[in-house]
């Protein structure tokens, strides 16, 4: 489990230009290669093949750029987060930039489960501004949007509409109009493709700008969400902060 | 013109794995154009996760990036969604480091490492623009090069290629560097000229310089058309590896790609004289790697990489001198590093190997592969892969008792006398192996994966007649019989690919129009199954009139001229006959590394030696004629001055 053997670390990252076309997937290996060129002193998992203990936030479909992504990891020492950034910087691919890396509690909830809001910007492809504006208009004005889409190799409709918060214009490329929305990630996630899809036009590129903790009325970016606190007692007891009490008393 | 990556970028979205376009690996360089500079635009001519770890263009990648005189990106066959999005949005064939089209480069070299990829070469020029065939090239085009095992018989590609490299291409790139910059600075004029300077450069073969004549069917003639021109052109070798520590940035890719490691290169040639495998014979002699040096660069590279796995590569790497020392030394370093995993593809079939398997797989241990080839000792003898049934059982028996719970065999079928019973022999191996594993796990499995025989030049086989499509089916099928309810699970490769790589292994000159033709027809990326369709090729075949069996089935003759005469891997035509006689008697021929030399024309012809750093064999090590090596013979390595050919024992 987190934090039983060691210091564990949230690191946020960005993806932007060529390197947008790879995975998740793609993301996590050069990651792990990242740790071993920076040296990062790891903690593993136990075990007959032991992994380095690393978990990531929410996947980022292949295209889309983001500002705003994350992930937890497991450090064997208590180093000095400064100079982390940096390293893993230089030993990822050119588009991949780490942005921030916090100390966090031990028990912070995982990203997975934590992340309850994302928020893009995205391009919509239309010659006329006006009809993009009134499609959103109509978009928000109904009572629900169903959508199709196949999980797991099965077709499952949904309503979407309830995790649409915002959707509005806010500026225009050379081929169309910038849209900006925030979307719930529960109980069931929206994309910027199904919006596109919704309002009857093709999407351009998709950046991600956000993504936040909600908790107690507050809006939390991630790195700031689970402090580790600065003083560790001698045996280990933690003087943790709120947060970290709520998510160990869950 | 400069990058073409607006133009590529659109058409990602629309593609399935778009990291295949997108370069950016680590160790990937973004080099400079200048005129100074030729360009060389390196392609493997098939997916990008196949071609990306390939070593032999990694390597040149990197020398040609090194000098000032030149440079080298990279490019790989488009697969067939992006390639309609290219051709619909006018894009052509184009470099993944710098996004660059294909023209803008001075030189398109292609590696060839298997016949079915020939109908993409000729896709990946026209998708580039630049005429296929080499005599409809101008000032303006390219200088399209092939190189790669395959082009050990080029004559399938000569009509499309304008210059071949036979052999390692490590320093003959620098004299094509040379003659091709001059050419440049002459203002690309005289393409005759330039064809001409590269056809006396030793290694190169220029297809265009040299007449062929034929006999009807028969090939008559294969003669120079300048006196500068050699009549016989002979492959490349370096002499040291020692001098070669290359890649020394192995490309990291994004996407996950075949042989997904860092892989080091112990030794390059094999002397084991396998009658079927053209690999260990146009490789030749053994170049081993300083042990200092495979150490260097396997920490090195680690550390560049990030890679948490590495091979130690070769065609044999058990045989490698002090192979055991050298693992221990590499598991104990990388032990306190972190979990850096060590693999050595290409293990003999003994207990020793075993033991060394174990060594270095001290966790995941899911499968091990050993390579018997032919399913009785008879045919063994013949195909001269010296394992006895005490060996493999041993070996199987050390890997299931080791916890190993999946072994893999792999087997040729179609073999020189091969017979019903040697082919029932697989059966009969496979289902000792899998009781063998019983004794140690429940879960003991096998995996059989057999392939169907292609004779290939410049070995003993080279005169043998495949076996047919119905022949090999038939085989394959008698196993598949025999092993049903067996808890050996059997694979096999389709013979109808088999046959069309026969007609392309084997091939002359006629075949380029057969290659043109099915490419026309739509037949690209015939390696994969999807995309093969035998019907293609024989109809090919038949539209030029020519005869697949004549090609294929038909053993040839000691005195008939054969497509890759004029093509040396210094291996003595005589000597290939002389051991096809002795392969048909049943005879095997002991290992030239530490037994005494057998003249087989490599070392003798090249002024080459072998470079080993031990001169005995390693333990267990059982290649012999009846010899018994396992404890290694006391034959000095170092050739002697006067050598009689050492027949084999009888
Ligand atoms: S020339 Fe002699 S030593 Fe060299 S590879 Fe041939 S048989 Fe072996």
């Amino acid at each position: 489990m987190r934090g039983d053997t060691g210091f564990p670390i949230r690191v946020r990252f960005s993806k932007h230009g060529k390197v947008r076309f790879i995975s998740h997937r793609d993301i996590a290996r050069a990651f792990e290669r990242a740790f071993r060129i920076a040296e990062l002193p790891l903690a593993f998992t136990l075990g007959f093949s032991p992994r380095p203990k690393v978990s990531f936030g929410l996947a980022l479909s292949v295209g889309f750029e983001s500002d705003a992504e994350y992930l937890d990891l497991e450090l064997s020492t208590d180093v000095d987060v400064e100079p982390v950034a940096a390293s893993l910087t230089a030993a990822l691919p050119e588009g991949i930039d780490v942005t921030g890396v916090a100390r966090i509690a031990d028990r912070a909830p995982a990203l997975q489960e934590a992340v309850s809001a994302v928020q893009y910007r995205f391009e919509i492809v239309v010659d006329d501004p006006e009809v993009a504006a009134s499609r959103i208009d109509a978009l928000l004005a109904a009572p629900d949007l169903v959508i199709t889409r196949s999980r797991k190799g099965k077709q499952v409709v949904e309503d979407v509409r309830p995790a649409i918060r915002t959707l509005q214009p806010c500026g225009t490329t050379d081929r169309g109009v910038l849209l900006a929305t925030e979307l719930s990630t529960r109980p069931t996630g929206v994309r910027p493709g199904d919006l596109g899809t919704a309002l009857g036009l093709p999407v351009g590129r998709v950046l991600r700008t956000h993504q936040w903790i909600e908790r107690d009325g507050a809006r939390l970016e991630p790195l700031e969400a689970d402090p580790r606190s600065p003083a560790t007692a001698p045996d280990g007891a933690e003087t943790a902060g709120p947060h970290a009490l709520q998510a160990r008393a869950s | 013109m400069t990058t073409l990556w607006p133009a590529i970028e659109p058409l990602l979205d629309r593609v399935e794995k778009p990291a295949r376009y997108i370069g950016m690996e680590r160790g990937s360089q973004q080099p400079e154009h200048r005129p100074g500079r030729a360009a060389w635009l390196l392609v493997y001519p098939d997916t990008y996760e196949i071609g990306l770890p390939n070593q032999g263009l990694q390597i040149l990648y990197e020398i040609l990036n090194e000098r000032d005189d030149s440079l080298a990106e990279r490019a790989y066959a488009p697969w067939l969604d992006m390639e309609s999005a290219m051709r619909d949005a006018r894009v052509p064939f184009f470099s993944v480091d710098t996004h660059r089209a294909a023209r803008d480069f001075d030189v398109v070299a292609f590696n060839l490492s298997a016949e079915l990829v020939y109908t993409n070469v000729l896709n990946c020029l026209d998708l580039g623009g630049v005429p296929i065939r080499a005599v409809d090239r101008g000032s303006d085009d390219p200088v399209v090069i092939a190189g790669g095992h395959c082009t050990f018989n080029p004559e399938p590609l000569a009509d499309f290629l304008d210059a071949v490299v036979i052999g390692e291409g490590e320093e003959v790139v620098a004299q094509i560097t040379e003659a091709i910059g001059a050419w440049k600075r002459a203002g690309r004029s005289d393409r005759e000229a330039l064809l001409h300077e590269l056809a006396t450069i030793s290694g190169v073969y220029v297809p265009s310089m040299y007449d062929v004549e034929y006999d009807g069917m028969a090939l008559r003639s294969v003669t120079p058309r300048y006196a500068d021109v050699p009549a016989r052109v002979d492959k490349r070798t370096v002499a040291d590896l020692a001098d070669w520590p290359y890649p020394k940035h192995q490309l990291v890719p994004l996407v996950e790609v075949v042989h997904d490691r860092l892989n080091v290169e112990i030794f390059r040639g094999c002397t084991r004289g396998c009658r079927f495998c053209q690999a260990g014979m146009i490789t030749r002699p053994v170049r081993e790697r300083p042990e200092e040096q495979v150490r260097s660069m396997v920490v090195d590279g680690l550390k560049r990489s990030g890679y948490d796995e590495v091979a130690l590569t070769s065609l044999s790497s058990a045989d490698f001198s002090g192979i055991d020392g050298l693992v221990a030394g590499l598991v104990n370093e990388q032990a306190g590093t972190g979990r850096v995993a060590l693999s050595l593809p290409s293990l003999r079939v003994d207990a020793f190997t075993v033991g060394l398997a174990s060594e270095i797989q001290k966790v995941r241990r899911t499968g091990l592969t050993f390579a018997p080839e032919a399913g009785s000792w008879r045919l063994r003898q013949v195909i001269n892969k010296l394992i006895t049934e005490e060996d493999l059982y041993a070996a199987v028996d050390g890997a299931y008792s080791q916890g190993w719970r999946r072994v893999k065999l792999y087997f040729l079928t179609g073999l020189p006398t091969e017979m019903d019973a040697d082919t029932m022999g697989i059966a009969e191996l496979a289902k000792t192996v899998v009781e063998i594993g019983r004794k140690h796990t429940k879960a003991a499995s096998a995996t059989i994966s057999v392939g169907g025989y292609v004779p290939k030049p410049h070995t003993p086989f080279q005169w043998f007649g495949q076996n047919s499509i119905a022949e090999l089916q038939r085989k394959i099928f008698m196993l598949r019989d025999s092993l049903r309810g067996s808890k050996a699970k059997l694979k096999w490769h389709d013979p109808e690919a088999t046959f069309v790589e026969g007609i392309c292994s084997r091939g002359d000159r006629r075949i380029g129009r057969v290659i043109e033709r099915v490419w026309r027809s739509g037949g690209t990326f015939q390696e994969w199954s999807e995309h093969f369709r035998l019907d293609r090729w024989t109809s090919a075949m038949e539209a030029e009139g020519l005869d697949a069996d004549w090609y294929v089935t038909r053993h040839r003759t000691e005195d008939e001229v054969l497509p890759w005469d004029h093509i040396a891997a210094g291996l003595h035509k005589d000597f290939l006959w002389q051991d096809w006689k002795e392969s048909l008697a049943e005879h095997g021929l002991p290992d030239c590394r530490w037994t005494p030399c057998y003249d087989c024309g490599v070392c003798t012809d090249y002024a080459l030696e072998h470079v080993v750093a031990s001169p005995l064999a390693p333990a267990g090590g059982s290649q012999g004629t009846g010899q018994d090596l396992s404890t290694g013979g006391a034959v000095p390595v170092q050739l002697l001055p006067t050598r009689t050919p050492v027949k084999a024992a009888t």
